[in-house]
């Protein structure tokens, strides 16, 4: 027994000891960043490009609580920026309002919602937004389960639906710009917080059809088969890629997504350094990591609302489809 | 002896350290019920905020769970058949396999065997979650589907059976600690007479053991009722009001994790439900704690 | 007895040995039911992590760039938080666990503890991690740290510990107890030097049972504060000072190989699916490796036990 214990310790001093040689500087300087899966690669990144080139001086750690939970550390003062894959809340608003923190809204990349089907589904050339109305709406529930019963040329195949789960941002807002209402929606479809199962279930059924985030569906582009939108009857379907969304074509599911940095913690300069390096290199990141980059120009106006410390949501709370990047960051800030 | 109190029994210095360690004891012990209290502390505090907006007949009886949708029903009914289906499926598989298991390693396995074995499948239990609720959802569904050919891809048979596979280890290894503990002489006294293995291991043994058997029953039913993400993944994340095991439909724990990791604000009503659904989901547990440790009491045996 | 009875008793023997050794073949099928599955698991992981399980893959951070992301991180904080985990858990459940089983009076109080305890066995683990995060976290001030995870994990497993033990202690003969008072011993004494020893084949049992699930929980740590991407390491247990300890890491952001491999199996690349598995393999070892341990202790302790 007691040699047993003693080989025990030492086995755990000689795996403890390399970890010990690793460190460097204990109490250094540390950017803490929590909030939206959806935007945590891109922030990945940047911060990984960001400790390379501060080489490690400054370390950064980025938590996954979503972007509700991100919300709520952030209001207590806990982060210095949260993620998010919506713009910030009436109640979380207030919450900070309550607590004294100030944040700058900074959108950072577009995420372009895309609608799939099945690369042997070979009758749907594109889809317009009343017809995914119809297909989405809570009036939907139970009644329409064929393709036929959206669009008579379509051939009499159950219509088989996937999506986000209702707890998540893309859920919101797929719905907000597809059924007029956020949250409203048929309640029988398949539904999976894990966009890879979503695309699983669509790459193996025939009649399935299924929205999820642009990189699933570059990941996996040979499974599926994106279907241009049109936003309205009559009007040129676009297809969903880097430069439809970037110029604006794609519409209504292109949705930005936004990092909010505390006031407060911008006079740390190792934050604010960080915000800033975001800004200059997100476009680049966010393409490597498949997401969409918003305009050059965007990236500019939001650089300078972080440099004049321009506080506030410009959203005030209230979710919006189809707001332009620049106009979001010309808008006063509502607090 | 030279007077009367001898200095070894009733020195006060053992006393007084008798009564130290067992007022240690004590503060472990409360510290369990300490986190109970704390539990239902929070989830009744966060639950009031919710029956303020919900009526609690209309949370027991409404047949939808769409807390999160425009058109909000706070029905618990969905979720509630969701965590019961699937830890029924559970227990149909882990009980029967796991019983079995435990006696043929108790009595009838040579040792070198049994303690080989024993580890493995414990390694069971050692498995993430995630991992399991994948293998379910890519491995086990496929595999049914080829037997059931209508069986829809999210489903709660898929996630009961993996669920029931993890849960083996709850049931075989403490049973068999405690059919292990039976003492030999109970055994010899069957074999003496007559008896087979088989006929000692069911008559003798199991009956002697059974207050730990079923401490290792109720741990496994806690257990079912109370995981995550097997049935996260694998059932899918729609509430359903079924009791057919071939739909999907969501628990009541895999509704608390998508919401509290979810994008939803802290503090709005939809983010509340879930201290409702965690408190629902204590009162299940309770039910079938109390039922088992009533049974027990009532056949335990003492030898 | 006569020829008749003779046959009939032979004819009963051999069925009952039929009985005997169909239920032998049963459990032997339904074992390796179990063994199956879990080598299906582990070579699946496996065939699919393989080609990951470089040396770089334990000396590397997270990146964005699967061929470069690797578990270092992740595996120093689970090491650490299983340890804070097993320190707090072992002792407070066997603690909990005696007192009940031979203080205790019993009475309704004690039927109540008992409800309570596999109560808290079917608690899921977020609700643990909620717990964790209004006190640990917030009311105590520990912070996101190590020790929050290593105490909310303690806290989830204690039920299993607590119910292991309470059922090693009962098996455990009264002639043995009364013997020890018929020396002169008082209570602790038989305790400490009859009943945990041996009773420590059965808490192990527990330990095992109760450390394997802990290692694998993602949700209660997220919710606690564990991190997705962190590039540095706590600071070691061993300083290079007097007094050559030193407990700083206890207050240190983290993340666990579970929360990795969660990431890792949702992103969109297929390449991070691969590492995902790899992680998988990884985990599975260190629990076998912590378990070995526990295993190895309780297999030399039955050895000695005859009764």
């Amino acid at each position: 027994m007691r040699k047993l214990m003693i080989g025990v310790l030492l086995a755990a001093t000689v795996i403890a000891s390399p970890i010990g040689v690793q460190q460097v500087n204990a109490a250094g300087a540390v950017v803490k960043i929590d909030g939206s899966s959806t935007v945590y690669p891109i922030t990945e990144a940047v911060a990984e490009e960001f400790q390379a080139a501060t080489r490690g001086k400054v370390r950064v750690t980025i938590g996954v609580s979503g972007t509700g939970g991100g919300f709520k550390k952030f209001c207590r003062g806990e982060t210095d920026i949260s993620e998010a894959s919506r713009p910030i809340m009436k109640k979380e608003m207030e919450a900070c309002k309550k607590a004294g923190i100030q944040y700058v809204e900074l959108p950072v990349a577009y995420d372009a919602l895309t609608v799939v089907v099945n690369p042997q589904n070979n009758w749907i050339k594109s889809l317009t937004v009343d017809e995914l109305k119809k297909m989405w709406e809570p009036a939907a529930q139970g009644k329409v389960t064929t393709w036929k019963q959206v669009n008579p040329a379509w051939p009499d195949v159950p219509l088989k639906l996937f999506g986000a789960g209702a707890d998540s941002g893309t859920f919101d807002y797929f719905t907000e710009a597809v059924v007029g209402k956020a949250k409203s929606s048929r309640g029988d479809y398949t539904a999976s917080e894990d966009d890879n199962v979503l695309v699983q279930g669509v790459s193996m059924d025939k009649s399935a059809l299924g929205f999820f985030g642009y990189a699933y569906y570059a990941e996996n582009a040979k499974k599926l088969k994106a279907v241009p939108i049109a936003a309205k009857a009559g009007a040129t379907p676009v297809a969903p890629s880097i430069d439809t969304v970037k110029s604006g074509a794609y519409q209504p599911l292109a949705r930005p997504i936004f990092i909010y940095v505390s006031a407060k913690s911008l006079e740390k300069p190792e934050v604010r350094e960080f915000a800033e390096f975001y800004l200059k290199n997100a476009a680049t990141l966010s393409e490597e990591v498949k997401y969409v980059p918003l305009p050059d120009k965007a990236y500019v106006m939001a650089l300078d609302n972080l440099k004049a410390k321009k506080t506030g949501t410009g959203f005030g709370g209230i979710p919006e489809v189809g707001v332009s990047v620049e106009d979001l960051l010309k808008r006063e800030g509502k607090h | 002896m030279s007077n009367g109190k001898s200095h070894l029994s009733h020195s006060p210095m053992r006393l007084a350290k008798e009564r130290l360690v067992e007022a240690i004891l004590f503060l472990a012990a409360f510290a369990s019920v300490a986190i109970t209290v704390a539990i239902v502390g929070i989830l009744l505090y966060e639950s009031l905020g919710f029956f303020r907006h919900v009526s609690i007949v209309e949370f027991l009886t409404d047949t939808q769970w769409t807390p999160l949708f425009d058109d909000a029903h706070y029905g618990i009914l969905p979720l509630a058949a969701g965590t019961l289906v699937t830890t029924g499926v559970a227990l149909a598989v882990a009980i029967p396999l796991g019983t079995i298991i435990a006696i043929y390693l108790s009595e009838f396995a040579p040792h070198k065997m049994r303690e080989i074995i024993k580890p493995f499948l414990e390694l069971l239990g050692a498995v993430p979650t995630v991992v399991y609720g994948y293998f379910a959802l890519i491995f086990v569904t496929p595999l049914l589907q080829k037997i059931m050919p209508d069986l829809s891809g999210f489903n709660m048979l898929s996630a009961g059976l993996v669920m029931g596979i993890m849960i083996i280890p709850y049931v075989s290894s403490v049973s068999e600690d405690a059919m292990r503990a039976v003492p030999m002489h109970m055994r010899e006294g069957s074999y003496a007479m007559g008896a087979t293995r088989f006929q000692t291991s069911v008559r003798v043994v199991t009956p002697a053991a059974f207050s730990g058997i079923a401490a290792a029953y109720i741990l496994g039913i806690s257990r079912a009722v109370g995981e995550t993400m097997v049935v996260a993944i694998a059932a899918g994340m729609q509430p359903n009001l079924t009791w057919d095991p071939t739909q999907p439909a969501a628990t009541i724990t895999a509704y608390i994790v998508q919401v509290s990791l979810g994008d939803l604000p802290h503090g709005s009503i939809g983010y509340q439900t879930i201290f409702a659904a965690g408190l629902t989901l204590m009162l299940i547990t309770l039910i079938f704690n109390i039922g088992g440790y009533l049974l027990t009491k009532r056949f335990r045996e003492v030898y | 007895m006569t020829a008749e009875d003779l046959k009939e008793i032979r004819a009963l023997i051999s069925r009952h040995k039929l009985w005997d050794y169909l239920f032998a073949t049963l459990g032997l099928l339904a074992m390796l039911a179990g063994i199956l599955v879990l080598l299906a698991l582990f070579i699946n992981l496996f065939m699919e992590g393989a080609p990951r399980l470089t040396t770089d893959f334990f000396t590397s951070f997270t990146s964005r760039r699967p061929e470069r992301a690797g578990i270092l991180a992740a595996w120093a904080g689970t090491t650490l938080v299983m340890f804070v985990t097993a320190s707090v858990a072992v002792p407070l459940g066997v603690a909990a666990a005696v007192y009940l089983e031979e203080y205790a009076s019993k009475n309704a109080i004690t039927a109540l503890i008992e409800i309570n305890v596999t109560n808290l066995a079917g608690v899921p683990s977020i609700v643990y991690g909620l717990l964790g995060l209004s006190l640990f976290v917030y009311k105590m001030d520990l912070g996101q740290s190590i020790l929050t995870a290593g105490l909310t994990l303690a806290l989830l497993i204690l039920p299993v510990v607590i119910v292991a033990t309470r059922e090693a202690i009962r098996a455990i003969p009264g002639s043995i107890r009364e013997a020890a008072y018929a020396l002169g011993a008082t209570k602790w004494q038989m305790v400490s030097d009859h009943v945990l020893p041996y009773s420590s084949a059965g808490i192990l049992t527990g330990v095992i049972i109760g450390l394997s699930r802990a290692i694998g929980e993602t949700a209660p740590l997220i919710v606690v504060g564990a991190l997705t991407f962190i590039a540095f390491l706590p600071q070691s247990p061993i300083s290079p000072e007097f007094p050559y300890v030193s407990f700083a890491w206890l207050k240190e952001p983290f993340t666990v190989m579970p929360i990795q491999m969660f990431n890792w199996t949702s992103r969109p690349e297929e390449a991070f699916q691969v590492n995902a598995a790899a992680a998988g393999v990884v985990l599975l070892i260190m629990t076998l490796t912590m378990n070995a341990v526990a295993i190895y202790l309780r297999y030399r302790i039955r050895k000695n036990i005859k009764w």
